[in-house]
């Protein structure tokens, strides 16, 4: 059965036939079929793909992909609290305008003079998180947060020419699973326990696994579970007792209020820019950093791109070019090859985009804002019969744990109670962290009203009244 | 009036700024955005929040970031934003390998709707039903154009997706007992770089087969290549020079006779849509770069999506999660017993996979081999304007046509004039329009790489090859304009002294004001 | 200001021009002058000075009188000083080593050469690895890895090399090519020794995997995977040439630069050993053979070469071969395959074929023997 002919599309201007005949006799050749003379017969692909009739007209696509996402109901709509990596933060009309831009947005590999300004947003960019981490070196984005991670550990790993590796036990285990993922051909990960009470590092665990094979200990401020661990310095200092390194992983929206990693000995700091006004894209708007020290054992190892300002041909103009420490000689180290692309650029420009509108101020007030809120909505959420904090003595910043454990009711069930109040309750962390029991982890930004908490308490409220009812009439029934 | 219709020259200049780095147009007390404050009744109820914080954790200094109103800001960008030469702005034919086609703008607005962009990866399923069969219905697409059983999305570029395949090569030899014995990959020479260096990553020994005379890697090298020792063949097909290797079953025979698994390199799917696939080739595994065939935009270096494709036997080492279709709803399953685990956060770059949906819908698959047509097409009839000029010329596979893209080299225009392909790149500018050498170091002497794709008009091929026409009448008679060039770019040619150092480079404005300060650099201006 | 010493070679490439395979020697030249044969050594070293010309404020040239550069360096704008007087108007060996010995002498920051092997051994002598030397191509057989691709970009790379843009050096093979075998066709090459020459290529913009290595990373890398992978009680001939004598610098051990040496777990037995030794030595026993190919044209083994005879091959089995070779050494070769050439064409036809080369660290690459 003959398939009708494709016609001319204005997505390909040569599809018209007068062109393509005009081509074909410069060329010399009777028809595009001869054009592929080199793929042999047998590896032809005989049959038409099975592949949907096409939406030719741009009208009919725009219905057809509509209404399939029609079918999603995002966070605008229905009130969210769920983190656990990936955040719902304002983001600037500002940021949307410039990663709209065309010049931005289809460019790619162009040279450091005709895509001088790619080039200079985002050695911006590496200034900017400089500033807000303080700290000397930032890379050009890479794929996200956990990479970043992964990729920080490794560094530690060559850099000390150690392979055994420390994690913190409180990270997202989807991050483990990267960072398993990333090193398992030549490192030795183990984890290190935390306090039950305040979330933080268990120090007493830290010191009995240290010892003089440890290339590193990673943890992250505030961690998976939202807690903030103020003892920095004592943990870095310990890893740096038998020469380790302290690789720290950040929230950078926290840095305007809370101390950044450099000023508690951290060496290597990382983490993912999504917070930087980026919106969340279903998971897709996600890109990482790795900072360090302004120091040749650093920057040497550092497997990602870094800008670096330059003066052109002319004197007097700037221009911006890659930083290239060209290795001359080879040690253990390099045994363990790695190299990252570029991947997250145009983030980078937003989040470089985002930092120069908040500046000192809003970095500082938007810290303040989230903590506030985040710690009125413990404190609503605690207050209902059943629920509690599963860290009652943590500090926190934008997320908390709540302990469903005696609430009656699965976190599961109970979200899907919310759900039809239109509420997207915690993240689910009973299977994640079963130690914790039923829990959820729950997140409370600049974006949540007073109200917005309110209404949320309340409808725990309600649910938890509601199966509290429910176990009584059930205990009566038996009794 | 405008460009010159007979030469198709065009008097570019472009935009130049001379825009100073943010921070030095940073005022003090300036805003560019105010920032929502807690309501009188949390502030109340909780204070201040930041008390909360040990003295310790508390930051003493608020972070040096500059100071600017919101027109300023938007303003800089914008700027720098006409100093970069985007794809839908030059006839970016020159960026070889790249697949620099057109990123359709309808796509954008489906990308930009709140129904994509404000949705949390872990709301309950049932609330995101649309793009989970987005996802879903992109998979089934990608299974069908490449012939394999199971497509992720979760790699976010081509190096990711290869990374991600060499996992599950380990995983799948693991699994088989045979870790230890195979410890070594073959690749290519024309192949991408990265199919040797994630390998490696990995602790794989990486052994390089070499091409023959005609360009095309060579089969014998091949066989001494492969022994029980060898776990995988990471090929790249069509390689980079445009040429296909019409023995790439035989390759795959040959690794999968040995027990190794055949892992393809698809970024130059662009000229072979529809036409061959990866399964009748031999493959167990693909993938392909959506931020280039798949007409997801590059956003000057990603964020993209590497699918990646394997055959049933290689579905249950698959990243989690998968999506899965029960007849009714569309779920996410964790349950992949032998999984690999992660390889990027959640699900991957989900616009990126949006955007090649509404593409291949807007196609079909008539469409698709129609893109693949017109872009071997254009390639040819590049091939044949581009060889008619004076120096340069199309090493390997003469007299026979190439699929996707070429090769090309100046070399006999540098042995004549002394004029480089690195040369030329900086006066292609001058023109509006990018020429990409090679990956470094280079194997074709004097390379330049051009890949027209689908997207460009016939009299915007003819504009691209006067461009280079001109310059190589220039190399040859006025030399000094090209290896001075470019002119009327944003910039001059960048230097370098300032780039190898410790103590000269400047990665961040503060570090490079802190060299100036010690005197081991001046301050530029 | 600095110094750029700058010699040419008058006859150098006239036996080119009109077919003869090489210009030693006056009678040479006599005849291809007959032939109808032009300088043109000279054009082309004035071809690389127009580089340099905008130096001219900043160099001090130093040079030969006469056809052996000072006519070439007024005539491209120099002021040169001459520190060779040449009275002989048929130049020779000896003045070329003699101007070049003065040149180092007075530690000149580079000495820029028209010439081919001929004149490149005659500064070898002289200077050895003093002060670094770079080759204009003007000779006929250019089989010393000394040379830039053309006289433009020697100009410009001794330019740069000048102003500190480039400031690395690598060492390059200076080869002795037998004459005879030469216009027979067949491969008789010889090292003959080391001179270091400014790297090209230095700076590499637009990188997207990773970071860049210089040769001398790789050399290490290769010899990092060598030693790993060195047997217990295994002989190991050990062949001339900088890559290889990275392995044994490596192993903290001497090498002999142009010569072969035994080692045995890693410790010298013996040093530079003739055919007669070595083979002695290796009879009945395992042992492997190390080498690299040498020249920039990818002689691996040649006629010429004294120690790895056919008969030490056949002692040590071609499956014993390792071969060690940069991957930016073989991208050099652009495709060209290495060349065997042992004086066995059994021998020969045996060897040819893939050969698997080492590359770095668990790198390899698989090239081809003619």
């Amino acid at each position: 059965m003959a398939k009708k002919k494709f016609g001319v599309h204005p997505y390909i201007p040569n599809s018209v036939p007068e062109v393509r005949s005009e081509m074909l006799r410069e060329i010399g050749a009777g028809s595009v079929e001869d054009l592929y003379a080199t793929i042999p017969e047998r590896l032809r692909l005989k049959k038409n793909m099975n592949l949907p009739e096409p939406f030719l007209s741009e009208f009919e696509l725009k219905k057809h992909v509509e209404a399939l996402l029609s079918r999603n109901t995002s966070c605008e709509e229905y009130l969210s609290f769920l983190g656990g990596g990936c955040y719902q933060h304002d983001v600037p009309a500002v940021c949307d305008e410039i990663n709209q831009r065309s010049e931005f947005l289809t460019a790619y590999a162009g040279e450091p003079f005709e895509d001088h300004g790619r080039f200079q947003a985002l050695f911006e960019y590496q200034s900017l998180m400089g500033e807000l981490l303080d700290m000397d070196v930032v890379n050009v984005p890479t794929y996200d947060g956990a990479q970043a991670a992964s990729t920080s550990i490794r560094m530690a790993s060559r850099i000390t020419g150690r392979n055994h590796v420390l994690l913190s036990d409180t990270l997202s285990p989807d991050k483990l699973l990267v960072i398993r993922n990333y090193c398992r051909s030549d490192l030795k990960i183990e984890t290190v326990g935390h306090c039950p009470v305040t979330g933080r590092v268990d120090l007493e665990d830290l010191r009995r696994k240290i010892s003089k094979r440890t290339a590193a200990i990673y943890f992250e401020n505030p961690s998976y579970l939202g807690c903030v661990d103020d003892q920095g310095q004592k943990i870095s200092d310990l890893i740096h007792q038998d020469g380790g390194i302290s690789v720290v992983g950040v929230d950078p929206i926290s840095l305007g209020v809370i101390a950044p990693p450099s000023h508690y000995g951290g060496d290597i700091v990382c983490g993912d820019i999504q917070t930087l006004g980026i919106h969340m894209h279903f998971g897709g708007g996600h890109g990482g950093f790795i900072a360090t020290r302004d120091e040749e054992r650093f920057v040497r190892e550092y497997p990602s791109r870094l800008f670096g300002i330059e003066e052109t041909a002319v004197q007097g103009e700037y221009g911006f070019g890659d930083v290239l420490y060209e290795r001359t000689s080879f040690a253990d180290r390099d045994k363990s090859k790695e190299f990252v692309g570029t991947a997250a650029a145009l983030w980078g420009i937003t989040a470089g985009v985002y930092l120069s509108l908040m500046g000192p101020k809003g970095m500082q007030e938007m810290g303040k804002t989230i903590m506030q809120k985040s710690q009125y909505a413990a404190k609503r959420l605690s207050e209902i019969r059943g629920l509690s904090l599963a860290f009652p003595e943590a500090v926190f910043f934008k997320e908390f744990v709540v302990d469903f454990n005696k609430a009656g009711n699965s976190v599961k069930s109970i979200n899907k109670s919310l759900l039809q109040e239109k509420i997207f309750g915690g993240v689910d962390l009973s299977d994640q962290f079963p130690e914790l029991g039923q829990a959820a982890l729950f997140c409370a930004t600049e974006i949540h009203t007073k109200e917005e908490i309110n209404r949320l308490a309340q409808s725990l409220k309600k649910i938890l009244g509601r199966s509290r009812k429910a176990h009584i009439v059930k205990k009566g029934k038996r009794g | 009036m405008g460009m010159d219709m007979k030469t198709k020259l065009r008097r570019f200049h472009q935009a130049r700024w001379d825009e100073p780095v943010i921070f030095e147009s940073s005022r003090k007390g300036e805003r560019g955005i105010l920032v929502p404050q807690a309501e009188k009744g949390i502030e109340d109820v909780v204070g201040d929040g930041i008390s909360k914080l040990p003295r310790r954790m508390r930051r003493k200094k608020p972070p040096q970031l500059p100071e600017l109103s919101q027109m300023q800001v938007l303003k800089h960008y914008l700027r720098l934003s006409q100093e970069n030469l985007g794809a839908d702005f030059n006839v970016d034919i020159g960026q070889g390998t790249c697949t620099m086609k057109y990123s359709p703008k309808v796509n954008e607005q489906f990308v930009r709707s709140p129904k994509v962009s404000a949705l949390h990866p872990l709301q309950d399923p049932s609330t995101v039903q649309g793009i989970l069969e987005i996802l879903y219905k992109t998979d089934l697409f990608l299974r069908e154009i490449s012939g394999m059983d199971r497509f992720t999305f979760q790699p976010a570029s081509g190096s990711q997706a290869t990374l991600a395949m060499a996992s599950i090569v380990k995983a799948y030899h693991a699994s088989k007992g045979e870790s230890e014995q195979r410890d070594e990959i073959v690749t290519t020479i024309f192949s991408h770089p990265s199919d040797a260096a994630a390998p490696a990553v990995l602790g794989y020994k990486v052994i390089t087969i070499y091409h023959d005379e005609s360009g095309l890697p060579d089969l014998e090298a091949l066989k001494k290549a492969v022994s029980k020792r060898t776990a995988a063949l990471f090929a790249t097909n069509p390689e980079d020079t445009g040429i296909f290797n019409p023995k790439i079953d035989e390759f795959t025979k040959i690794v999968r006779q040995h027990g190794g698994l055949c892992t393809y390199d698809q970024a130059n799917a662009n000229g072979s849509l529809g036409l061959t696939r990866a399964r009748e080739a031999g493959f167990d595994m693909c993938f392909f770069n959506l931020h280039k065939t798949f007409s997801s935009p590059h956003g000057c270096g990603g964020p993209g999506c590497g699918a990646m494709g394997v055959t049933q036997k290689l579905s249950e080492f698959l990243p989690v999660p998968v999506i899965r279709f029960d007849g009714k709803k569309y779920l996410l399953d964790y349950d992949v017993p032998l999984t690999i685990g992660k390889v990027r956060s959640f699900y991957g770059v989900v616009p990126a996979v949006l955007r090649a949906y509404a593409w291949i819908m807007s196609l079909g698959g008539e469409g698709l081999k129609e893109v693949a047509r017109v872009a071997v097409l254009n390639n040819n009839y590049l091939l044949k304007k581009v060889k008619e000029i004076r120096g340069a010329s199309a090493p390997y596979a003469e007299g026979q046509h190439r699929i996707e893209q070429v090769r090309y080299s100046w070399e006999r225009m540098t042995q004549e004039t002394g004029v480089t392909t690195d040369d030329v790149t900086c006066r292609m500018a001058d023109f509006g329009m990018h020429m990409w050498s090679s990956h470094h170091p280079f194997i074709v002497p004097q390379p330049f790489t051009l890949e027209p794709t689908e997207s460009y008009a016939k009299a915007e091929l003819d504009e691209y090859v006067a461009a280079l026409k001109h310059i190589s009448d220039e190399a040859y008679t006025n030399p000094d304009i090209v290896t001075t060039a470019p002119h009327q770019s944003v910039t001059h040619r960048p230097g370098h002294a300032n780039l190898d150092h410790p103590d000269k480079w400047g990665i961040t404005w503060r570090a490079y004001l802190k060299k100036c300060e010690k005197g081991l650099r001046k301050r530029i201006g | 200001m600095r110094k750029l010493g700058f010699i040419v070679n008058p006859i150098a490439g006239m036996g080119g021009r009109v077919g003869l395979k090489g210009t030693d020697g006056w009678d040479i030249v006599e005849k291809a002058k007959g032939l109808g044969a032009l300088p043109a050594a000279s054009e082309k070293a004035a071809q690389s000075l127009s580089r340099l010309s905008h130096l001219k404020q900043d160099i001090e040239l130093w040079t030969c009188s006469g056809e052996m550069g000072e006519a070439v360096a007024v005539k491209s704008g120099f002021v040169p000083a001459v520190v060779e007087p040449v009275s002989r108007e048929k130049t020779t060996s000896e003045d070329t080593s003699r101007a070049a010995r003065k040149m180092a002498d007075g530690s000149v920051a580079l000495v820029l050469f028209a010439g081919g092997d001929g004149t490149a051994r005659d500064i070898q002598t002289a200077v050895g690895d003093r002060v670094p030397v770079l080759g204009i191509p003007a000779g006929v057989k250019m089989h010393s890895a000394v040379f830039s691709i053309n006289p433009m970009l020697a100009g410009e790379l001794a330019g740069a090399f000048l102003q500190g843009g480039t400031k690395r050096v690598t060492d390059a093979e200076v080869m002795d090519i037998d004459e005879e075998h030469y216009r027979e066709g067949l491969v008789s090459a010889r090292l003959y020794g080391y001179v270091k020459v400014p790297c090209g290529e230095a700076h590499v913009q637009g990188l997207k995997v990773g970071s860049p290595g210089s040769e001398q990373f790789f050399q290490e890398a290769i010899a990092q995977d060598v030693i790993e992978n060195m047997e217990e009680n295994l002989l190991y001939v050990i062949g001339p040439g900088t890559t290889t004598g990275t392995v044994m610098k490596k192993l903290r051990l001497d090498h002999t630069l142009l010569g072969v040496d035994l080692v045995l777990n890693k410790q010298i037995i013996e040093k530079d050993l003739n055919e007669e030794r070595l083979c002695r030595r290796i009879r009945g026993r395992a042992a492997r053979l190390v080498i690299a190919p040498i020249g920039g044209q990818g002689f691996l083994l040649g006629r010429g070469n004294q120690q790895v005879s056919p008969r030490t091959l056949g002692e040590i089995g071609k499956d014993n071969v390792l071969v060690l070779y940069t991957q930016q050494k073989l991208y050099s070769l652009k495709g060209r395959p290495f060349r065997v050439d042992t004086g066995d064409p059994a021998l020969d036809r045996a060897l040819s074929g893939p050969i698997m080369v080492i590359t770095g660290y668990r790198t390899r690459a698989v090239y081809r023997i003619k």
